[in-house]
């Protein structure tokens, strides 16, 4: 009875934990935006092989800068030119025979993003995104026979279980291409299952050089890369006239990878390193700053997650240490914004996903995602939605050239030979090793309301083709 | 009052044919029948879905069956091998999840069989174990890949050929490993050893994030990538007899039966060590060390060979682990994967072999499968409207599910699902005492 | 205080007023002994390895020089940290000679909870308006309440019935319990406006105290401490010295020693043993809990997972100073705080860069618990003087 009792006992205290901590936010007013969506973009692993390295610089110095393109003005007019992706399915798909597409039969494309934990915000954006770009191809293709299944996998940002996953998405013969991942440590694990069934994968978010640069032919992509996105913002510092540089990171393969990369240009650029540092403090960073301030650098560089970020900015600036602020696309979260504050002054980030609003033939896509998943479309969502449509296109085209429905190696070879098309988050086409050509890099100025993180400054935009050996 | 823990349905049902089932023929025939049914409904269904799954956990528990019942020895080892050997593997060449599923719980039974030996038999509550498995993963990644190179100048990766080597490497790196942490700790009280573990676990995790520099010993946070795995010398026999399998196919059933195998002989290993000699002087420090000292057992002796064994599994497991993933890093092996090993010996009970083995298969499919099966049922909930909290995420709460089972199975049944009898004994020598001794 | 009012009446009163005086503030002294003590002894390590190193490279002496004072500062910072967490460990391990795994939660709850307060005072719009003082004070109230409740609630719960099984059991519970806590505070926490990361709000503390300001070619160091800091500093001290007075020089003191020394004679003696317990876990986590309402304000953010790792440590600082000695709690936090401040702040200096000294740390930490167990296992403070809690 005794330990029915201490059951009970157990029971109430846990009842009481909650009341006692969640009526008081409960309490309050509504107004508080319950911000968790955790813009962790990228997670494991970054090569820094000597090559990718020297491919990086050259394309670096190639970029054409675009220069502080204020962000009304881009979404003035749209891109004209080549194809949209919509369009090309469209024409390919008239193309068909009424008996290969009766052959079709189900055709299944998957995704494999977060939809639980911390990074589940951006993880379901990337599901709807594939979701609405399915649902409207069904209808534009709706004359042609032609229907396309969706079929969404929780990869929980873990290796193992997208690894897993990955397992039963190549065990069913109906799926002929995935879009996913979220995290790169996590795509990098599922990848060789889907290669060794030669099942394209375009990733909708991962920058890591290594998803490309690792020799499956099966792997796309639709953002730009890490050995990119550091010198990047190495030489947004020049510009903006930094001379000495702290460079921190959170000694996981993202933060170092994209730390490292940054280094190296800015080594390359003539810009003073003091250190390079790693820790994965995440709440007291006296012991860091107290050199830092001794070195007294222009700019702190730092490779890493918004949840470290925020403490270090703001104990940072606590102790008087004003030096500009840098990161990568980690940084990319209003939570930065929540844990910073104020001590957000001067802070910048790079970014290969700028928010729906940057692109001006995205405008259609906002509205459809509110009006579908009731929300904004978070980060990543719109280039799922792309990633999608590039699946169709090739799934398509492979199905007209087999007459019938195609094998995931025809899916494949399409996929390398599709010419450059305009989807909603600009116009490229895939390079040899499946980097999207040009990507596009953002360079934003943070500002210190989370609710206004949309509307972040974008200070320049740069377009370059992918590092090439 | 019977309190059980929750079960899955099917041991209600095995309760209930218990004593049916002892009696011969009706035992024969039900065994039969199930691992004819399960078998034929799984090779029947490979497509992944919910219902698979549950076949699936049928089929396993089908082993538990065999085990519990009372039919003749050589009847048990024929149906085992029938679905251990040829249904399950052939399943696999079907669906490649579900023999994944397989393999990784052996990896972890063998893992909990080794933590067993250190906690359940002699007493010391270890909470760093996963640092064994990972010296032993980082032993045969570093040997087997370019990163070798960068410790020794001019050294080039060892064969895949050397793997079986290395196996036994592993297990004897493990076992060092196990004495260099024990030797200066194991005179202590029981619960300093639990944080020095600890501490030692966290340690060799920020020593394989940090020796990327000076010297690009571990890579780092890069993790290792490209892992050799050991040659397929059977397969040319497979092909002639007419199987026709590709590479990644051969990999995961040859894994498969490697870990099948290794399985075996740890319990093998660890029956014959629980009965003999040593098995007893373990018994005797944990139930009295006092005791066990008056009797003249060597008491740090006894100790640092309980640790040195209960290592030396995990490290020759890590070898295959490396091998089988082909890429490790470092949160692999964090201080979350040596609490939920702790609890597939809790949850299994301390010190009993076929206990423990439960544990961890009960533990991996709940890990791997039935959370974020019940994730996706919540979240379809959630989507139609119930007043489920956004934030959660069953697959997310491991910490709660673990915390919560180690309480509870410590206040209520601290033995374990599969109790063994001198260690019920022994847990509830004390029931009878006044749990109070106030005098209000 | 209460002491000094009957200082007139006897001789024999007065001499044991003078008595208790003493066993409150002798801590103090000790403390400041041994804060001064590792400040000279690793300020004079570093000189002496800067020395040999500045051969080389000159440039690394003026550098060690010039962040020596701030890193002291630091260390001593981050050593009241360990030390008000190691506290609670001792109290209930001189009780119950029972590592309480969970403590670490019950911090980090005490910060979360600080953090509630601080988001519902701004909701209130009073944060800006209340004088500083006032504020720390509501939300160590509140902070050292909730925690000091529930670590006595888990005492209830999770080791109470499991009081008199073999010694691995309470333990693997306690394990439990500190898992279970912080998903619970996770689920909450998520739930809740505050959010994974919870920002702690603060009412504006102003600038940081220049102490000094050290030259380094053309520019200044500055040598600082911010004023969250001194709140921290100071309100740990008066913990000690209300902590040492508690269990030293009151009637629930002796019942609380009396139950440490002997469980069932205390009880013979008419103690209520289980409530004493309680009463220990009570104030362990209430104290735990203050160093978590202190640190949150400091850091400025909390979440679910930042007791674990502080908790150990803290362990690891009850150990060092002699467990169940409430002075040597103090102590060990305070040298250990002091060694990991040096460790990640010269390291990499030393090593060129080749160490991260930051991630060394957390291996100094756990090196010296084991180096410690092997060679001092009863702690820096040593057994004769341990008074049990």
């Amino acid at each position: 009875m005794k330990r029915i009792m201490s059951l009970i006992v157990l029971v109430g205290v846990l009842m009481s934990l909650l009341a006692a901590c969640g009526s008081a936010p409960a309490a309050s007013p509504t107004t508080a935006p319950a911000t968790t969506a955790p813009a962790t973009a990228e997670a494991t692993v970054a090569a820094t092989t000597e090559a990718t390295v020297e491919a990086t610089v050259e394309a670096t110095v190639e970029a054409t800068v675009e220069a502080t393109v204020a962000p009304t003005e881009a979404t003035a007019e749209p891109t004209p030119a080549a194809m949209t992706v919509v369009e090309y399915i469209m024409a390919t798909a008239a193309g068909m025979t009424p008996e290969a597409a009766a052959a079709l039969g189900t055709i299944t494309i998957a995704s494999q993003s977060p939809l639980s934990g911390d990074q589940a915000a951006l993880g379901t954006g990337i599901r709807n995104g594939v979701e609405l770009a399915i649902e409207q191809a069904n209808v534009a293709l709706a004359g042609s026979g032609v229907e396309i299944g969706f079929t969404p996998f929780d990869d929980q940002a873990q290796p193992e279980v997208g690894s897993a996953n990955a397992k039963n998405i190549v065990s069913d013969p109906d799926i002929l291409c995935v879009v996913g991942h979220l995290n790169s440590g996590v795509a990098l694990a599922s990848l060789p299952d889907y290669s060794n069934s030669s099942l394209v994968m375009i990733s909708p978010a991962n920058t890591n050089p290594k998803i490309t640069e690792s020799g499956y032919a099966n792997a796309f992509r639709v953002v730009g890369r890490d050995d990119l996105q550091g010198p990047i913002g190495a030489r947004f510092a020049e510009e903006i006239g930094v001379k000495t540089v702290y460079i921190l990171h959170d000694k996981t393969d993202y933060g170092q990878g994209v730390a490292e990369f940054f280094k190296l240009e800015a080594e390359r650029l003539g810009l003073e390193v003091l250190a390079f540092e790693g820790t994965d403090e995440k709440s007291d960073f006296s012991s860091i700053l107290t050199p830092l301030q001794a070195a007294n650098p222009d700019m702190i560089y730092f490779g890493g997650l918004y949840p470290q970020a925020g403490p270090l900015l703001r104990q940072a600036r606590d102790r008087g240490i004003m030096a500009q602020f840098l990161g990568p696309d980690g940084l990319d979260s209003p939570e930065l914004a929540k844990l910073a504050g104020d001590a957000l002054e001067g802070t910048y980030y790079t970014t290969v996903a700028a928010p729906v609003s940057q692109f001006p033939n995205a405008a259609q896509y906002a509205t459809d995602y509110t009006a579908k998943f009731n929300g904004s479309a978070p980060p990543f969502s719109a280039q799922a939605y792309d990633s999608a449509a590039f699946c169709q296109a090739a799934i398509v085209t492979a199905a007209v050239e087999a007459n019938g429905k195609p094998t995931r190696e025809q899916v494949l070879t399409a996929m390398k030979s599709l010419p450059a098309l305009s989807g909603i988050t600009g116009t490229y086409s895939f390079s040899e090793k499946g980097d999207p050509n040009p990507a596009t890099y953002y360079i934003f100025a943070t500002n210190s309301d989370p609710a206004m993180w949309d509307q972040n400054e974008l200070t320049s935009k740069i377009e370059s083709a992918p590092p090439t050996e | 009052m019977a309190k059980n823990p929750p079960h899955t349905p099917e041991t209600g049902l095995w309760n209930q044919l218990n004593a049916w089932m002892t009696k011969g023929p009706a035992g024969y025939t039900f065994l039969s029948l199930y691992t004819l049914i399960t078998s034929a409904l799984l090779i029947t269904n490979p497509r992944t879905s919910l219902f698979t799954d549950i076949v699936f956990v049928l089929f396993l528990l089908l082993i538990l069956a065999i085990y519990r019942s009372r039919v003749a020895l050589g009847f048990k080892i024929a149906l085992a091998v029938v679905a251990l050997g040829f249904v399950l593997p052939y399943f696999g060449t079907l669906n490649p999840y579900y023999i994944d599923v397989a393999t990784q719980a052996g990896i972890f039974a063998t893992l909990a069989m080794g933590l067993n030996v250190v906690v359940g038999f002699a007493g010391l509550l270890d909470l760093g174990y996963v640092a064994f498995y990972a010296v032993g993963a980082y032993l045969w990644s570093i040997f087997s890949t370019d990163q070798i190179g960068n410790m020794i100048s001019g050294a080039t990766p060892v064969g895949a050929g050397w793997f079986y080597l290395f196996i036994i490497i592993g297990l004897v790196v493990g076992g060092v490993f196990g004495v260099m942490l024990g030797l200066p700790v194991l005179r202590l009280r029981g619960d300093y050893l639990a944080i020095v573990t600890l501490g030692f676990g966290e340690v060799i995790r920020v020593l394989a994030v940090n020796l990327d520099k000076p010297v690009n010993i571990t890579n780092g946070a890069q993790g290792i990538k490209d892992i050799e795995r050991p040659p397929l010398f059977f397969a040319p026999a497979l092909k002639a007899l007419g199987f026709n399998l590709d590479n990644n196919q051969l990999y995961q059933i040859f894994f498969y039966f490697m870990v099948l195998v290794v399985v075996l002989i740890t319990m093998l290993v660890v029956s014959r060590l629980k009965n003999s000699r040593i098995g007893r002087a373990w018994t005797a420090i944990r139930e009295d060390e006092t005791a066990a000292i008056a009797q003249g057992i060597p008491l740090v002796r006894m100790k640092l060979m309980a640790f040195a064994v209960g290592a030396s599994f995990a490290g020759a497991m890590g070898v295959i682990f490396a091998s089988k993933q082909l890429f490790i890093n470092p949160p692999t092996f964090d201080l979350l994967r040596s609490i939920s090993i702790l609890s597939m010996v809790i949850l299994g009970g301390l010190g009993n072999i076929p206990g423990v083995i439960l544990g961890a298969v009960l533990v991996t499919l709940l890990n791997i499968q039935i959370l974020p099966r019940i994730a996706e049922v919540l979240r379809s909930a959630k989507d139609a409207g119930l007043p489920i909290p956004q934030s959660f995420d069953p697959t997310q709460y491991q910490r709660l599910l673990f915390g919560l089972l180690m309480i509870l199975m410590m206040i209520f049944r601290p033995e374990g699902i599969l109790p063994e009898d001198r260690r019920r004994q022994e847990l509830h020598d004390h029931d009878d005492d006044p749990v109070e001794v106030s005098t209000s | 205080m209460v002491a000094e009012a009957n200082v007139s009446k006897q001789d024999l009163q007065r001499q044991r007023t003078l008595q208790t005086l003493r066993t409150v503030f002798m801590p103090l002294g000790q403390l400041i002994l041994f804060i001064i003590g590792s400040a000279v002894v690793l300020g004079l390590i570093v000189v002496v390895v800067a020395f040999f190193l500045s051969r080389s490279d000159p440039k690394i002496m003026q550098t060690a020089i010039a962040i020596l004072p701030q890193v002291m500062i630091d260390g001593m910072v981050r050593g009241f940290l360990f030390a008000t967490i190691a506290l609670g460990y001792t109290m209930v391990y001189g009780v119950l000679e029972f590592i309480n795994f969970a403590h670490g939660e019950i911090f980090m709850v005490g910060g979360f909870v600080g953090a509630g307060v601080a988001y519902l005072l701004m909701q209130w719009g009073l944060l800006s308006t209340l004088p500083w003082l006032v504020f720390v004070v509501i939300a160590l109230v509140v902070g050292m309440t909730v925690s000091g409740l529930l670590a006595m609630a888990t005492e209830r719960v999770a080791y109470r019935p499991l009081r008199n099984s073999p010694r691995l059991v309470p333990l693997i519970s306690a394990i439990g319990m500190s898992l279970v806590l912080q998903d619970v505070v996770r689920l909450i926490a998520t739930s809740s406006p505050l959010g994974f990361n919870a920002r702690f709000e603060t009412p504006n503390f102003g600038k940081p105290f220049q102490i000094a300001s050290i030259p380094l070619g053309e520019r200044a160091i500055p040598v600082q401490i911010s004023p969250k800091a001194v709140i921290f500093i100071v309100a740990a001290l008066l913990m000690l010295l209300a902590l040492n007075y508690l269990v030293n020089a009151t009637r629930l003191g002796k019942a609380i020693r009396a139950v440490a020394q002997d469980r069932a004679t205390a009880s013979l003696m008419g103690i209520n043993v289980n409530q004493i317990i309680s009463l220990t876990f009570l104030i362990g986590g209430a104290l735990g809990g203050a160093a978590g309402v202190l640190f949150g304000m400091n850091i400025g953010t909390v979440n679910p997972y930042m007791g674990f790792i502080p908790g150990l440590k803290a362990f690891t600082a009850a150990v060092l100073g002699g467990i169940g000695n409430i002075t040597g709690a103090m102590v060990g936090g305070i040298v250990l705080g002091f060694l990991e401040a040096f460790v990640a702040s010269y390291l990499s200096l030393f090593t060129g860069g080749a160490f991260s000294g930051a991630s060394y740390a957390d291996i100094a930490a756990f090196s010296i618990l084991i180096l410690i167990l092997i060679f001092r296992p009863e702690g820096l403070l040593g057994e004769s003087t341990t008074q049990k809690v």
